[in-house]
């Protein structure tokens, strides 16, 4: 679990920037060159790389093997996880609610039995 | 804001950008649900996530700076541990802790605010993350508030791999 746990932090961590966001929306679209993403980008192609570094330690994307365009591909694998985590987020109150609910319920009547012993 | 009114639904809301907020009106007095949410032998008892978990463990000592662990286990025995400490408590209407999950996670604030009316509790949850980035890694790719729209092709993105 906690494997799993510092994938979650390093996807989110790479998500957290819109730059490197929009950079996964492209790949969506299919591969690209360091060249094609920064186009769309007002800053440097370093700044792009560093990026596209965050990314790849996050195993969000993948380079290519071809010598001459390296092209960046998507590898949605993380971020299945992390929705994953944060539907499950939501589920987990849903769920101890309800349970909540008749557990309450039970305590009450408990309480309501000791009350009629006194 | 959150508008909770009926029971047996939970509310969601993200009232500023560091928080998210879980709302639940309960038919029970709120000391009621205060224990419920105390105490070990009763939080042991629901506070389990979707089916198939348990909790092994559960520790919390219910004073300001004391600690609390809590575990969870599922059949196949996956385990996810959380701990903090209590910042603030004052029964039975607000639990204020600090959470973690782990060294390399954000820590949160949780508050809990109980209030009570004609025998019924609304209880609001609060999750405060350290920043608004933190909440919204967290949130955005698998809830719907607030997106923006490149997050919104990213759930699209995400439906179509599925």
């Amino acid at each position: 679990m906690r494997a799993a746990t510092d994938q979650l932090s390093s996807t989110f961590a790479a998500l957290a920037d819109p730059t490197r966001r929009a950079i996964l929306l492209r790949l969506a679209d299919g591969a690209a060159t360091v060249k094609e993403l920064a186009a769309p980008f007002e800053i440097s192609g370093p700044a792009v790389s560093k990026h596209l570094r965050v990314l790849e330690r996050a195993g969000l994307i993948q380079r290519g093997r071809e010598a001459q365009w390296r092209p960046r591909t998507l590898d949605a694998t993380p971020l299945k996880e992390v929705a994953e985590w944060a539907g499950e987020f939501r589920r987990f109150w849903d769920a101890s609610y309800a349970r909540l609910d008749t557990y309450l319920q039970h305590l009450k009547e408990q309480e309501k039995s000791d009350d009629d012993r006194n | 804001m959150t508008t909770a009114t009926k029971p047996g639904v939970t509310a969601f809301a993200t009232p500023n950008d560091r928080e998210v907020e879980f709302t639940r009106v309960l038919d029970a007095p709120r000391r009621l649900v205060f224990d419920a949410w105390t105490q070990p032998k009763h939080i042991q008892q629901w506070m389990l996530g979707p089916e198939g978990w348990t909790m092994p463990e559960c520790a919390i000592d219910l004073r300001v700076g004391g600690s609390w662990r809590y575990v969870w286990r599922k059949a196949d025995g996956t385990e996810m541990a959380m701990g903090g400490t209590v910042r603030e408590v004052k029964p039975p209407e607000l639990l204020v802790t600090t959470e973690r999950w782990g060294p390399e996670w954000p820590e949160t604030i949780n508050t809990l605010r109980l209030t009570e009316s004609g025998g019924r509790t609304t209880a609001t949850l609060t999750v405060t993350y350290p920043s608004k980035d933190a909440r919204d890694a967290a949130l955005k790719t698998g809830m719907k508030e607030g997106m923006d729209p490149s997050f919104a092709r990213l759930e699209e993105l995400l439906r179509k791999l599925k």
